[in-house]
């Protein structure tokens, strides 16, 4: 997947770059630290996120990815450090930014003996929400959300993906401008993902600004303008996709030739190649070359090999994956949840 | 979603403008959120009709073990042991009953249900207040219920119908202020499992070693001073001094059934009460806003 292929598909709710002139940053956090005992879920983390755009919150399970979020949401008050929400301070004017979030957890917090209707008039009223506009807004969101019929059934009665979908409704009764999800398509089959991707899209488009935790690189890579990868409490690099595939290095064009004969000529050749990183190497009949313009970058190299007259077997770009990213990075690779500490809340 | 639902909800999903609240004073909407869920909590007892049986039978059982298995054998005087034991009953069943408020606590701080009312601008009261008061209400059927059950097995309380009920409001405000100590309970266990393990230790020394089945003075001497004093047999001689009326509690109070004048255990009472309220509510709401 790259950037500029997925933007011209998807231009609703795609990942944009933020445009030179950011606007105001929508959510700022600084050093945010909490510690459980001797256990350090949050090691001082930094975040800003530009209004309208998206942050992808990526790390395994225990990272301290839901931390962060309950820091941001009000529902923990961070040991040290400062959080502001549209300006308003997380910790002394938490009321003020409880106005303007939406919190969908990890596990769907729907009320299981209420029913789908009944869940939304709640929270709309918990919200502060008036009586008529709390009884339109749950009607809306339960269309929206292909939760019409299913209404007034109690939620225990609803599938996996229904009751996480109530849940963002939910979250969504007041129309937050501020968003807040918590590895929102965690356990669900891959339709529900996709339905739920869709609406995540949508809501940016409208104008939501987003926070996103995900074990799933594929997510952050889809969903968010920018992604900070934070491990043990600790933000270990952030930076759009496209970046932090760059920091692990540049996307590497395989050249195969017919023997090695071949290649040792190629070798020679490629030594000037326009836009390759480094020298080439040769393993056997391939050619290694890395590059920060994987196309370009082949269309010279296949210019060249033609004006010599070598005849090329293949040729393939290989991009890093953000698994790849991810195993540079922390040494281990995302989904791996054996040894490192349960998530210290909830 | 197909891409028609997305396209026609444009407008209506989300926004970079919140929804206008509804104007209205704190402690108006500090009321609103606590009868919101208040009426959630209710609602969650009516659609669980299995475990309202539950908390139902326990006190029948109790009423018919000691009416008619045990009762032959508790000396009780001139007084008809029934009516002794009818008063114990009813303060044992709210004693038992306010553990609820904690095991429901519990259970909404471990589904994650507490985490999203944190998120909302409601008042921060409102979970202990809703769940408290959804149990007083529940706790008021559960004594008209065995007060039912009590006529049926021949409880004739002598101070009648005002007596009965300056004794259910006892009952009530007991429960009520118990509630408060098991949420405590609830704020601090992992889950509804562990608050009723916590809870099951607590009650059972307090509602046994107590005047509330047989009369205390036929405690060992060492088991006496605990069960003379302690709050839940000062609450029962309450009630049972109110219900029994004022001819019927001197009698009891000549053979020895009652520690104190009726005035003196009401007041006693009532002190135990206020007390119990004012430091479980101001702690279990501390509690509640440190609770992470």
């Amino acid at each position: 997947m790259f950037d500029d292929a997925r933007s011209s598909s998807t231009p609703a709710g795609g990942p944009r770059t933020p445009s030179p002139s950011k606007p105001a940053p929508a959510i700022e956090a600084h050093g945010i630290t909490k510690r459980y005992g001797d256990v350090t879920a949050l090691g001082g983390v930094d975040l800003s996120i530009p209004t309208g755009t998206v942050l992808g919150l990526l790390g395994p399970n225990g990272a301290g990815k839901t931390t962060m979020v309950r820091a941001l949401t009000t529902t923990l008050i961070p040991d040290e450090g400062r959080a502001t929400v549209l300006g308003h301070d997380v910790v002394t004017e938490a009321d003020a930014v409880r106005k303007v979030i939406g919190l969908a957890g990890q596990y769907a917090a729907v009320d299981e003996l209420l029913t789908g209707q009944e869940n939304l008039e709640m929270i709309g009223r918990l919200a502060h929400l008036s009586r008529k506009v709390v009884a339109r807004r749950a009607t809306e969101l339960l269309d929206q959300f292909d939760l019409a019929d299913a209404g007034g059934r109690p939620a225990k009665t609803y599938s996996g993906g229904m009751r996480r979908r109530l849940d963002l409704a939910a979250a969504l009764v007041h129309k937050p401008p501020v968003l807040f999800l918590d590895e929102p398509t965690t356990g669900l089959d891959p339709k529900s993902r996709s339905d739920l991707w869709e609406v995540i899209r949508q809501l940016v488009a409208d104008g939501t600004t987003l926070l996103l935790t995900t074990q799933y690189l594929e997510e952050a890579d889809l969903l968010a303008d920018e992604i900070v990868v934070i491990d043990h409490g600790l933000a270990i690099a952030r930076g759009t996709a496209a970046e932090l595939k760059r920091q692990l290095g540049a996307t590497v064009l395989e050249v195969n030739l017919v023997d090695s004969r071949a290649a040792t000529a190629a070798l020679a050749e490629l030594q000037e190649v326009p836009g390759a990183e480094g020298s080439p190497e040769q393993d056997g009949t391939m050619v290694r070359l890395a590059t920060a313009d994987g196309p370009a970058t082949a269309m010279a190299v296949l210019r060249s090999l033609d004006a010599a007259k070598i005849g090329v077997a293949g040729l393939a770009l290989r991009e890093p994956s953000l698994d790849d990213v991810f195993l540079s990075l922390t040494g281990h690779a995302a989904e791996e949840t054996a040894d490192t500490p349960q998530e210290a809340t909830s | 979603m197909t891409n028609t639902t997305v396209t026609t909800s444009t407008a209506n999903l989300g926004g970079s403008e919140a929804l206008q609240t509804e104007e209205r004073s704190a402690l108006a909407w500090a009321i609103s959120d606590t009868l919101v869920l208040t009426r959630r909590n209710l609602l969650h007892l009516v659609r669980q009709p299995q475990l309202l049986v539950f908390t139902f039978i326990q006190p029948v059982m109790f009423t018919l073990l000691f009416r008619y298995v045990f009762g032959g054998a508790i000396q009780t005087g001139s007084v008809a042991y029934v009516n002794f034991l009818m008063p114990g009953i009813f303060v044992q069943t709210v004693v038992f009953g306010s553990t609820a408020t904690g095991i429901g606590l519990a259970e909404d701080l471990a589904t994650g249900v507490v985490d999203r009312f944190r998120s909302l601008p409601m008042s921060r009261l409102a979970v202990l207040a809703g769940r408290t008061l959804a149990d007083l209400t529940r706790n008021t059927f559960v004594v008209a219920l065995m007060t039912v059950i009590g006529l049926l097995v021949g409880f004739r309380p002598s101070g009648g119908i005002t007596g009965f009920a300056l004794g259910s409001v006892m009952i009530l405000l007991a429960a009520f202020s118990l509630s408060w100590v098991f949420a405590l309970v609830g704020l601090k266990a992992a889950n509804a499992e562990a608050a009723q393990a916590v809870a099951f230790p607590l009650i059972f020394p307090l509602t046994f070693a107590s005047s509330a089945f047989v009369p205390v003075q036929t405690m060992p001497g060492w088991l006496q001073a605990f069960a003379k004093h302690q709050p839940i047999t000062v609450i029962i001689d309450s009630v049972r001094g109110l219900m029994a009326g004022p001819v019927e509690a001197a009698a009891l109070r000549k053979q020895g059934l009652l520690n104190a004048s009726t005035g003196t255990s009401t007041v006693l009472a009532l002190l135990w009460i206020a007390a119990i309220l004012a430091t479980a509510a101001p702690t279990a709401v501390r509690w509640y806003r440190q609770a992470t």
